[in-house]
């Protein structure tokens, strides 16, 4: 039985992943900070599927106890997601160091040192596929949301990097750019819904995307279109715009 | 604050409206001070659980446990029926008693204490929980069940989520053969025919009938009586059945995309929709094998059906009146309502039966459920109902309600007086659970 990691298993985005590779027979290891969550959704899943699900605790800003945790993983997993983010209100992360710091560090500074251990692992044993959440606000910097933006853009200028590394090794990257999706984390916002992608329609895509060795998935295929005309306005006319 | 409503669209108010996904985030809430009321997947037609601060259940919606050896489920309040289906069906269970939607949550159908096509053989929902831990005012987690904390189990259980917020619930599900239903549809003419019809179908499991409410005269009451088994596998014909007989084909999902003009349902055309439904059965009795979702779900392949009644919205009146009285009661009231005229195309009628809870909706007797789009005439013609439903000792579903006044309420739930007492006393003296009909029928203050 393959096993797939979840890295911020509580999210209703990593949920509805986990329910999708639960189906397909997969067993679970659910990785996430929020214990009360944790043990609920794991006997969730096993009720709904009979398979075997473990939880771990894991904090994305904790970078130093990242080794110690994938060491310290009963079951080294098949395939891994990290899904986890941060998003704070774009006014008042703007001006708030801390939460400056917070922003960077968990959406990309904790991707880029997890998906680095399992990635030597993965190397070593010469297979294995890496999934991760980045963001079309990475794709450019906009003033609604450019420091959460350039985390994400990091963390797919990483993810790219990796997967130009890994792809001789037998070891297949994927990053994920969602666009809108209807979650906890946008629940207060105003969102058009031709543009929302549910987390079932995201985990489907991640599913079917890591089956066929996709590189770059945005869920809904408008977003890969809509991305393509933002990145080439000319940036005179694109600073003067309000996005 | 954000536009909500219940299913009927009337009333809509502006509420601040707040989810949970832990018992700790739930306890927050509640040390907020106001009133509050849960609100599960906005099934319920009226005002039940509206109220200026609403707590959404449904992201708390885990299944925590399931036994195989006894079917027994345990599973937190914001699971959908439909969530269990889609889990179960395919295992070989079913739910214990469902109502005409499955799209309701497993917390709304303790509250509301629903019933289904198989209550004269089951009973209502609330009947089937073996325990469930219901969180206080105070942010303390009680279990109850029928035996332990029992008081606070009564009043839970069709206690309109007044006594507190539940948490999770465990109850046994059904075993099934197969996700198919051996349907058998009579035609009765009239209102005697159809009475005598359920009178006949006792043995049968599920039973229920639509009824024309618009047919007057010789014709009053005329309808059609399904009634139902779970199919056994031998009971299957269909070759595609047999071969995966726990497996149902998705449907087709229809959906009103928009909100209909309100001139679009009219005398005509819902007297030319039930003058169709009743005639596509010929006369007689007429065996099926239909799978679950036709058979108990037909109204849920249409999303936002509630649309079509436009933007006044729309109530189900739905009373039941005891037995003794339901032959002579049914059809004056049922005579008055087709003088109205006010009636549209989907009504229901069934026999209950028996039933002692504190709370609930279900007594021996005939209950008819029917829609209204909203306007002052249909107001005026429940006031009228009003007075016939309580003189023949019958009373209004909660869960439907959006309009009842105080007196009606006091005067037909026999434990109104003492379900106000027990609330207050088993949060320790004062209560913030509080809904906006709660407040309109006077059970909180």
């Amino acid at each position: 039985m393959k096993n797939i990691l979840i890295l911020g298993a509580t999210s209703d985005m990593a949920q509805a992943i986990a329910k999708k590779y639960a189906e397909q027979g997969w067993s679970l290891t659910l990785a996430a900070r929020q214990e009360a969550l944790l043990g609920p959704i794991a006997s969730d899943l096993k009720v709904r599927a009979d398979v075997p699900v473990q939880t771990v605790l894991f904090d994305a800003a904790d970078f130093a106890g990242h080794r110690k945790l994938y060491e310290s993983l009963e079951t080294k997993p098949d395939a891994v997601i990290a899904c986890f983010g941060y998003m704070s209100d774009q006014e008042k992360v703007r001006s708030d160091v801390e939460d400056i710091r917070r922003t960077i560090d968990v959406n990309f500074t904790g991707m880029a040192t997890i998906l680095s251990i399992i990635a030597a692992d993965f190397e070593q044993r010469g297979r294995g596929a890496i999934a991760a959440v980045s963001s079309v606000a990475g794709d450019r910097g906009r003033q609604s949301n450019y420091i959460y933006g350039s985390a994400k853009a990091g963390l797919s200028a990483f993810l790219g990097g990796l997967r130009n590394r890994l792809a001789k090794k037998g070891v297949h990257v994927m990053t994920v750019k969602p666009g809108f999706a209807r979650t906890k984390m946008t629940e207060n916002l105003e969102l058009p819904a031709a543009l929302t992608a549910s987390p079932e329609q995201i985990a489907d895509a991640v599913f079917k995307g890591l089956e066929k060795k996709k590189n770059v998935v945005y869920t809904l295929w408008m977003w890969r279109w809509i991305m393509l005309i933002i990145r080439h306005i000319p940036e005179f006319i694109f600073k003067k715009m309000s996005m | 604050m954000r536009k909500i409503s219940d299913w009927g669209n009337y009333p809509v108010i502006e509420a601040e409206v707040n989810g949970f996904d832990t018992a700790e985030q739930l306890k927050r809430q509640l040390e907020q001070p106001g009133e509050v009321i849960a609100f599960g997947n906005g099934r319920s037609y009226g005002d039940a659980s509206l109220q200026d601060r609403i707590l959404l259940t449904r992201r708390f919606s885990k299944f925590l446990s399931f036994d195989p050896a006894t079917g027994e489920l345990c599973c937190q309040a914001g699971v959908l029926l439909s969530e269990i289906l889609d889990v179960f069906v395919p295992k070989g269970w079913f739910l214990p008693v469902t109502p005409g939607t499955k799209l309701i949550t497993v917390g709304g159908a303790i509250a509301s204490d629903v019933h289904g096509k198989n209550h004269h053989v089951d009973g209502s929902f609330g009947q089937h929980i073996r325990s469930m831990d219901v969180m206080r005012n105070d942010g303390s987690v009680i279990t109850c069940s029928p035996t332990e904390n029992a008081e606070f189990f009564k009043v839970t259980v069709g206690g309109m989520g007044l006594s507190g917020i539940i948490l999770n619930a465990s109850f046994r599900l059904r075993k099934i053969e197969t996700a198919y239903i051996r349907e058998e549809t009579v035609r009765a003419s009239n209102l005697d025919e159809i009475m005598d019809g359920f009178e006949a179908s006792d043995d049968w499991t599920y039973s229920v009938a639509w009824i024309d409410c618009l047919a007057k005269g010789d014709a009053l009451g005329r309808s059609i009586l399904m009634r139902g088994e779970h199919a056994a596998e031998t009971d299957l014909v269909e070759q595609a059945h047999r071969a995966k007989p726990l497996a149902v084909k998705k449907g087709l999902q229809l959906g009103v995309p928009v909100v209909f003009p309100n001139f679009a349902l009219n005398p005509l055309s819902m007297k030319a929709f039930n003058f169709a439904y009743y005639n596509k059965t010929r006369p007689g009795t007429h065996k099926h094998i239909v799978d679950y979702n036709s058979f108990f779900y037909p109204l849920d392949a249409v999303d936002n059906w509630n649309r079509i009644y436009g933007r006044r919205g729309f109530t189900q009146y739905q009373f039941v009146i005891p037995k003794e009285a339901g032959r002579e009661g049914m059809r004056k009231i049922l005579t008055r309502i087709t003088e109205s005229g006010l009636g549209s195309f989907l009504a229901v009628l069934k026999l209950f039966g028996e039933q002692d809870s504190f709370m609930s909706f279900p007594m021996a007797g005939y209950t008819l459920a029917l829609d209204f789009p909203i306007s002052s005439k249909a107001m005026e013609l429940f006031k009228e109902l009003d007075a016939m439903v309580a003189d023949y000792g019958g009373r209004l579903y909660l869960a439907k309600d959006s309009r009842m006044d105080a007196a009606m309420f006091e005067k037909t739930y026999p434990n109104a007086n003492e379900f106000r007492q027990a609330i207050a006393m088993l949060n320790e003296g004062s209560t913030q659970f509080a809904s906006l009909q709660s407040k309109r029928i006077g059970i909180t203050g």
